[in-house]
């Protein structure tokens, strides 16, 4: 499908959607509480079969988070982009790690490093940091670091 | 060569080939039918060492690349006395830190460097290992340095150093070692 056939058959699962066509990929804003249902459909629609999520990451903007979800159809070879805006003060988004397995450590990653709480998530604990890193979230734009970090 | 040395009949020092080498530590006392040399054991040692040097398989980031342009055919730093990386800590003489070091890499890095033989020496190449370079602001997870953590011998700057900066940062150890000037050298007294 092209992003045209894409953004159609989207509208239809999802008519709330907005729609961003300025880059190479079909960039979807959805609210977290519309996301789990929407990814279910997403991978499971036999003309969309997203069954690859390659790239699940997260932007901090000071004023809220954004979520971002890089999907890819190993059948049909299409791309999308999915992204979801969250409350700053309290950052949650339901999992997809039994949609996409590949969630779990991705999820993990952007737990520790944003902040950001999975609902749902099988094993919502640290990745990389080491124990007893919970609560400083280093990718957050306000992180400080006590000890290592000298300023400019 | 030292003018000593041009009689045939005298020691002649091996030539490490490539100008890392210097001339052996010591004298020729002539005597007919032959020559005694004269010379420290310490210096002796020294020399020895100096020229069989043999690195640590260890590269942490994109120094490492170097490295490997160094060890390969085109720099091959077996012509100074680098034999070969050994892969194993007990049977390496050298470690050159090649790249970043951090919070986690730490206890792993001094780990490999007690579990070295004496005697050791460290290079550090690059910005990375000498300061933290390029991490150097804030992050929350470089050492910034590696001789936090290990004392160092040679320091080669570089973003990485190109493949010849290494190569003088090992002829450096090598004329370090032969002064008896490496930090474990003066630790000891040897």
């Amino acid at each position: 499908m092209n992003n045209e056939e894409l953004k159609t058959k989207i509208t239809e699962l999802l008519p709330g959607a907005t729609f961003d066509e300025t880059g190479e990929w079909l960039n979807i804003n959805v609210e977290p509480a519309d996301w789990l249902s929407l990814a279910v459909k997403l991978r499971n629609d036999d003309l969309l079969f997203f069954d690859y999520l390659f790239c699940l990451t997260c932007i901090d903007w000071k004023t809220h988070l954004t979520m971002v979800y890089h999907l890819s159809s190993t059948k049909y070879r299409h791309n999308i982009v999915i992204k979801s805006k969250l409350d700053v003060a309290k950052p949650e988004i339901e999992s997809v790690s039994h949609i996409w397995k590949t969630a779990i450590f991705h999820e993990r990653e952007v737990y520790e490093m944003f902040g950001v709480d999975f609902l749902n998530h099988p094993d919502l604990r640290l990745l990389i940091l080491p124990d007893g890193w919970e609560g400083k979230n280093p990718m957050r734009k306000d992180f400080e670091d006590p000890v290592n970090m000298i300023k400019l | 060569m030292s003018e000593i040395s041009n009689n045939s009949e005298s020691f002649q020092a091996p030539s490490s080939g490539g100008g890392g080498g210097k001339d052996f530590p010591g004298q020729i006392h002539e005597t007919p039918g032959g020559g005694i040399v004269l010379s420290k054991l310490d210096d002796v040692i020294n020399w020895a060492r100096s020229n069989s040097l043999w690195p640590l398989t260890f590269a942490t980031s994109c120094c490492g690349i170097e490295y490997m342009a160094v060890a390969g055919a085109k720099y091959d730093f077996s012509r100074f006395g680098f034999e070969v990386a050994r892969a194993s800590p007990r049977q390496a003489d050298v470690i050159i830190i090649a790249g970043t070091i951090v919070n986690k890499m730490g206890p792993v890095l001094k780990r490999l460097y007690d579990q070295m033989g004496d005697p050791k020496y460290v290079i550090a190449m690059g910005a990375c290992a000498i300061s933290g370079g390029p991490f150097f602001y804030n992050t929350y997870s470089v050492v910034k340095g590696a001789d936090h953590i290990i004392p160092v011998d040679v320091y080669v700057a570089g973003c990485p150093p190109r493949p010849e900066a290494l190569l003088h940062a090992l002829i450096s150890l090598q004329e370090k070692i032969k002064a008896g000037m490496t930090r474990e050298q003066i630790k000891s007294g040897i």
